[in-house]
């Protein structure tokens, strides 16, 4: 613990803080925030209410007015402070007609209701997080649907690309046959070649193979990726040669070589492939796009976007929305960015 | 039964050709070493017996059957790899069972066996260990493990000990001597170290730049080399060569030599210097030599120095001799022990 805090508050200038140590800590702090602050705002705003949300100024915790439910009336009223000929007090607003409204004492609501001016009340707000953002968006818009739409085509996808990049990087790394350098130059030569550009005959293809409106139409065209086999071609290139030969000495088939050798030995290029691949997957919108039009098949993304109204958006439900979708990648990376770090230092230049 | 006959074996890479024809007859039980300075093929043409490698031309047959064409895997070898080339990913146990699964036995077969090879090699303990967590002697004897539990018609082994201390390399050249004895199976040993070739082999094949230049048993190649290069490489420290010009001092030695004699080798335990004024009742005069450098290793002293013709000569002297650099001293030595060889530098006699 005192070794982190020595870590952390090491200067430049020895024990005191050097100009460098300002520049750097200012530079470190602007970026924090540039990145950090929109999904700080993004949390934050997923938790206030549809009012709060729209309410201007905007207030960066998520406030919302206070209500009291007063007798006689079957909706609980909104609480504003009033001022009033004997002074400011918290009346429940009853109704409003034009800039006059019409307030009621909480406490004694068989008193007579007084007339004031809006601009002679303001609004009682307490600090609330709006859970039933959450809880309500579950239920509505079918989001389970969309959610196993996402994860299905995540988690199958990652498991294909794995394997079928694997399989190719395996023949390139490990066996000489004419043309292999051809092949490998092709491969990764489509990387100059933008998504976009091919989207329209992608989608020609899988229109006629029909997979429009099946999930299947986002996983296949995606699993080969010139990345992966690139990256686990450079890792399988440091595997030994021996330990092939001492396998095939074993009795071990080709397959046998690759299930049991090649693929553990290069876990954290897989590692790596596999963290990328379920990004890729997860925030794709492009592909799901065009393929996907029918909102039972809607992934997430796709979800979200129709979500944006053309002249009415539920931004609370929105924002809602877009939290629990960031939430998987944000596990995903917390919990695998080491194998990040150690697989591109194995992966990369040797 | 098993054994090896090599065929006229030939190995090209591209243009470069590797092995340049190579017959060779190996029976079975044989302790077999194939031994020459690095790059002369010795390697390669124990990847051709594995199947590692395919052959240009030439048959190589195991127990009297072509196997140019059969797979590394069914040719029934097993081969320990200079760098060991065990899994890291797999425990001891796993490692030793690898080629028995694949072999698809029975687990209970497997254990087995995997056992019984443990404790022949003192590996009981380790088996759940992984490779990176073993000294460099246990993972030989894993590497060994692994090749036995095959029961394998033909043993290779690619410079096992070359990645061991000399302490180390000294023990295990002892335990696969053992083991050699305990198995009989046929074992084939790829080394650059004429020390290691001398006390493992039975029979040991000199190669160079992809040619068998001598087979013999160890006493056959040190006493009897068909060429200087044999005869350079096997012996520690190497034969001396003597130009038969630099002979003429010695003319009782010289007419004994065959017309064809170019230059005479000699190993320096068959050679003596007499210090100045040092006499003895030996026969015929000897040649001056010029000490360069004298190392005393207790039992023995080994002497380097200078003809008058500028030939380097090494002297290992049975009993110290008081000399120091600079110093003259009269060599002496057993004419019965000369070999002689021609201009070609073969053999004569």
């Amino acid at each position: 613990m005192n070794r982190i805090f020595i870590f952390f508050t090491r200067t430049h200038g020895k024990g005191r803080m050097d100009w460098t140590d300002y520049l750097s800590y200012a530079y470190l702090a602007v970026g924090l925030f540039t990145m950090f602050a929109p999904i700080v705002w993004l949390v934050m705003s997923s938790f206030k209410t549809e009012s709060a949300v729209a309410q201007f100024p905007p207030t960066f915790l998520p406030y919302s007015q206070q209500s009291v439910k007063v007798m006689g009336h079957d909706q609980p009223l909104p609480l504003y402070l009033t001022k009033t000929p004997d002074g400011e007090r918290s009346m429940a607003q009853v109704m409003r007609l034009g800039i006059e409204a019409t307030m009621v004492d909480p406490a004694k609501p068989d008193a007579a209701p007084i007339k004031v001016n809006i601009n002679d009340r303001k609004p009682i707000n307490e600090l609330k997080f709006a859970v039933e953002n959450y809880t309500e968006v579950f239920g509505k818009f079918s989001f389970g649907k969309y959610l196993f739409n996402s994860v299905f085509i995540t988690v199958i996808a990652t498991l294909l690309t794995l394997l079928v990049n694997s399989m190719a990087a395996f023949a390139l790394s490990k066996y000489q046959f004419k043309g292999q350098k051809f092949v490998f130059g092709l491969i990764i030569a489509t990387l100059m070649i933008p998504p976009t550009i091919i989207l329209v005959p992608v989608f020609l293809v899988i229109n006629s193979v029909g997979f429009l409106n099946s999930l299947w139409g986002v996983i296949l065209p995606a699993i080969a990726t010139p990345t992966g086999v690139f990256l686990l071609r450079q890792y399988m290139l440091t595997i030994p040669d021996e330990l092939l030969e001492a396998a095939r000495m074993d009795h071990a088939s080709e397959w046998r070589i690759y299930w049991k050798i090649i693929l553990p030995l290069a876990a954290p290029a897989l590692a790596v492939l596999a963290i990328f691949s379920v990004m890729w997957r997860w925030n794709d919108f492009l592909l799901p796009l065009i393929v996907l039009s029918k909102s039972e098949f809607f992934t997430l993304q796709l979800a979200l976007n129709s979500f944006q109204g053309e002249l009415n958006t539920q931004w609370h439900y929105l924002l809602a929305m877009t939290v629990i979708t960031l939430i998987p990648i944000t596990l995903v990376f917390a919990f695998l960015q080491k194998y990040i770090t150690t697989g591109i230092a194995g992966a990369g230049v040797k | 039964m098993s054994t090896l006959q090599l065929k006229s074996l030939t190995k090209s890479f591209g243009d470069v050709s590797v092995i340049k024809g190579v017959d060779l007859d190996v029976a079975h039980g044989q302790f077999v070493v194939f031994v020459g300075p690095s790059g002369c093929g010795k390697s390669t043409l124990l990847r051709m017996i594995a199947g590692l490698e395919t052959a240009s031309t030439g048959e190589i047959k195991i127990d009297n059957v072509v196997v140019n064409d059969v797979s590394a895997a069914q040719r029934g070898c097993a081969m320990v790899f200079q760098s060991y080339a065990l899994y890291p990913h797999m425990s001891v146990y796993d490692n030793m069972a690898f080629g028995l699964e694949n072999a698809g036995m029975a687990k209970t077969v497997v254990r087995e066996k995997v056992t019984g090879a443990a404790t022949l090699l003192r590996l009981s303990e380790l088996l759940d260990r992984k490779p990176t967590q073993l000294s460099g002697g246990q993972r030989q004897r894993v590497a060994i493990g692994r090749a036995i539990v095959r029961e394998p018609k033909l043993f290779l082994f690619d410079e096992p000990l070359s990645n061991l201390d000399a302490e180390l390399r000294v023990s295990m050249r002892a335990e696969l001597r053992d083991l050699h004895a305990r198995l009989g199976s046929t074992m084939i040993y790829v080394t650059h170290d004429q020390v290691e070739a001398m006390t493992l082999a039975d029979k040991i094949v000199v190669l160079r730049a992809g040619k068998i230049e001598q087979i013999g048993t160890p006493k056959e190649l040190y006493e009897r080399p068909v060429n200087t290069f044999v005869a350079g490489f096997i012996g520690s420290p190497r034969m001396n060569f003597i130009p038969r010009s630099a002979l003429q001092a010695m003319p009782a030695l010289a007419s004994q030599l065959s017309a064809a004699t170019s230059q005479v080798g000699i190993r320096p335990e068959h050679l003596h210097v007499l210090a100045a004024g040092e006499v003895t009742g030996e026969q015929g005069v000897g040649l001056p030599l010029t000490i360069a450098q004298a190392e005393y290793m207790g039992a023995t002293s080994l002497l380097q120095g200078t003809l008058a013709d500028g030939t380097k000569i090494e002297v290992m002297q049975q009993h110290a001799v008081p000399v120091t650099r600079g110093d003259v001293v009269t060599l002496m030595m057993d004419a019965t022990k000369l070999h002689s060889f021609d201009v070609n530098e073969q053999r004569i006699g």
